[in-house]
């Protein structure tokens, strides 16, 4: 009943994770209008879930949480890192799973040089190199980062990785894993209290339909 | 480094303009008048303190304090809280005043931002310090207070969200033995990593009934049932003795007829090892930040050399400004336009005016801009009236 009272804003990244989430919600038994995912608007009223959506880009969905301006969130965990907002991660959605990893040229060898690192993520390969005490130049990159070794911007990169093809066809290869990846639940720390009963709702709807193993 | 443009302000220091700055007064009075009535009594300390003392003493992380040295190279910090220069005070020029101390202030404080230039390093918290009161009263006294100030601020939908941290460390004591492992989960629900909670959990190879108990602390969300569920999954010791707490809490409010207002959430978690006991935050309808924080942090006073429980809370003005509607009286305005020669009869009728109640502006005319009459109920022109 006050489910219906309490309308959530959920913030959704547009792309992959999108119709994967969209997927679940319906399997989970949601009712999404079938023309949800082919909608080119970036809000989205869904007055029969209670729901409105908010479709913006991936790296933006924590800050709408953080701030508020959406109730919960759906979000790679990569995104999450690199981000530090402070959220609520409430949930493994178990989707959209890949790895981040360093990765280079086969013959790459550390020769004590500083070495250089090319990312898109570059909070998370700071964190990890300076955790394993090695000191790296991190190059902020906004795409196509498989360049970076190939033309000789930078020694290695850190990445997303799922199946390995992008790297494959550019001739590199992972040289370590950093943290498997996937998609995350994630509510607004005010919304988690003051809509609780609507976020359980859709904590448990999720959780109905996530595969089970979290790894 | 360039030279900043000359109308350009330090990040994240802010001018607070005419009409914001007197919805700020106004709210602070509410709250001041609210809290004053319960007998705090209102208190002020220099914005400069040592490192060495308040610095250290705070529960700001100390990358978020903003530094500088005096002249003679000590470090000092700008008060990154009102708390601990609070009990510095009630442990030293206060000394001799007899517990419970009840404090009120309503400060600027400081805290450098890592993120978006646009966030406050100053900003201005009112809030209570209740020093010298060991038991549940005090704690449903200041839960009480909050609630009560964020009524007079013109709050209508707001939530007070209560946890134990005795609770927490009692159910983790009962079930992880190593003492890291301890800090690594207080770690995760600090940051309300509920994900990565429950991924730890599971690598520790805790027995079955062990695992579930702690993911039970997850959904420890909720009303005076809840206190039943909290007990459930507790053994004895410290979390025990915290469900009872709660429980005596809950009669507490019961009493002050609030626990409309109040919900426990056993999982919440802030200022790590700060809090000593009972904490609590309240969260306002529509804003995506917590209004006010408080808790007991029965080990701060010590830290000043006179060890004794205390409880208290903090609001924050900025995000209750955002909040609160602003129901201020608006005085009626008049304007009193006059040439020079005209100064005397215009400066007496203003005092006259001014008896009534109102605001009274007297304006020679050759320097007034027509564009202000808007912002006037009434404008008297005496140059017309005397042609």
């Amino acid at each position: 009943m006050s489910r219906q009272q309490e309308k959530l804003i959920v913030a959704m990244p547009k792309g992959r994770i999108f119709e994967e989430a969209a997927d679940l919600l319906r399997r989970a038994g949601v009712n999404l209008p079938p023309e949800f995912e082919d909608s080119r608007k970036l809000i989205i009223p869904v007055p029969e879930a209670g729901m409105d959506f908010i479709l913006a880009k991936p790296t933006d969905v924590p800050t709408y949480v953080e701030y508020g301006v959406a109730d919960i969130g759906v979000v790679g965990k990569d995104v999450l890192l690199e981000e530090d907002r402070d959220v609520y991660e409430l949930l493994d959605l178990n989707i959209s799973k890949c790895k981040m990893a360093v990765a280079g040229l086969p013959d790459w060898k550390d020769d004590g040089n500083q070495p250089r690192v090319a990312t898109k993520f570059p909070r998370i390969a700071s964190k990890f190199f300076r955790e394993k005490g090695q000191q790296v130049e991190v190059i902020k990159l906004n795409g196509s980062i498989e360049l970076a070794p190939i033309i000789g911007l930078a020694d290695r990169i850190v990445d997303i990785v799922s199946t390995g093809q992008t790297l494959k066809e550019n001739g590199l290869v992972v040289h370590e894993e950093i943290l498997p990846i996937s998609t995350r639940l994630i509510a607004n720390r005010v919304s988690y209290r003051m809509k609780s009963e609507a976020i359980d709702y859709v904590y448990q709807k999720f959780a109905s339909v996530v595969e089970k193993k979290e790894d | 480094m360039s030279k900043p443009l000359g109308f350009e302000k330090p990040l994240g220091m802010r001018d607070i303009l005419p009409g914001a700055l007197q919805k700020q007064r106004w709210l602070q009075h509410r709250l001041l008048e609210s809290m004053g009535q319960w007998g705090y009594c209102e208190i002020m300390t220099p914005t400069l303190e040592y490192y060495d003392t308040v610095g250290g003493a705070s529960a700001t992380l100390e990358e978020r304090l903003f530094k500088l040295l005096d002249s003679q190279g000590k470090t000092l910090v700008l008060r990154p809280d009102m708390t601990a220069p609070i009990a510095r005070v009630a442990s030293s020029l206060l000394k001799e005043e007899p517990f419970p101390l009840r404090l009120m202030y309503s400060s600027n404080v400081f805290r450098a931002q890592a993120k978006e230039a646009g966030r406050n390093a100053e900003y201005f918290q009112t809030g209570v310090e209740l020093i010298g009161s060991n038991t549940v009263d005090g704690d449903a006294e200041v839960i009480a207070l909050a609630v009560s100030v964020l009524k007079a601020a013109g709050l209508k939908e707001f939530k007070i969200a209560i946890g134990h941290v005795g609770f927490l460390e009692g159910l983790l004591e009962e079930t992880v033995d190593e003492a890291e492992q301890r800090e690594e989960l207080k770690g995760y629900l600090h940051n309300r990593n509920f994900v990565g909670f429950r991924k730890y959990v599971d690598s520790l190879g805790l027995d079955n009934e062990k695992e579930l108990r702690l993911k039970e602390l997850l959904t420890l969300r909720g009303g005076e049932e809840l206190i039943q569920r909290a007990e459930a999954i507790t053994i004895n010791g410290k979390a025990r003795k915290a469900v009872t707490n709660l429980r005596q809490l809950w009669d507490a409010l019961e009493a002050y007829q609030l626990t409309d207002s109040v919900l426990f959430d056993l999982n919440l978690l802030s200022n790590l090892n700060y809090y000593t006991g009972i904490l609590f935050e309240g969260y306002a309808a529509g804003q995506g930040f917590p209004i006010c924080t408080g808790g007991r942090y029965d080990g701060l006073m010590a830290q000043f050399g006179r060890p004794a429980p205390a409880t208290g809370f903090a609001v924050q003005m900025d995000r209750l400004m955002e909040a609160a509607p602003f129901v201020a009286k608006e005085m009626p305005r008049t304007l009193v336009l006059y040439r020079s020669e005209q100064r005397t009869i215009a400066l007496e009728k203003a005092r006259l005016l001014r008896q009534e109640v109102g605001v009274v502006v007297t304006q020679r005319k050759d320097e007034w801009d027509p564009r202000t009459s808007e912002s006037y109920d009434r404008v008297l022109d005496l140059t017309k009236e005397a042609q």
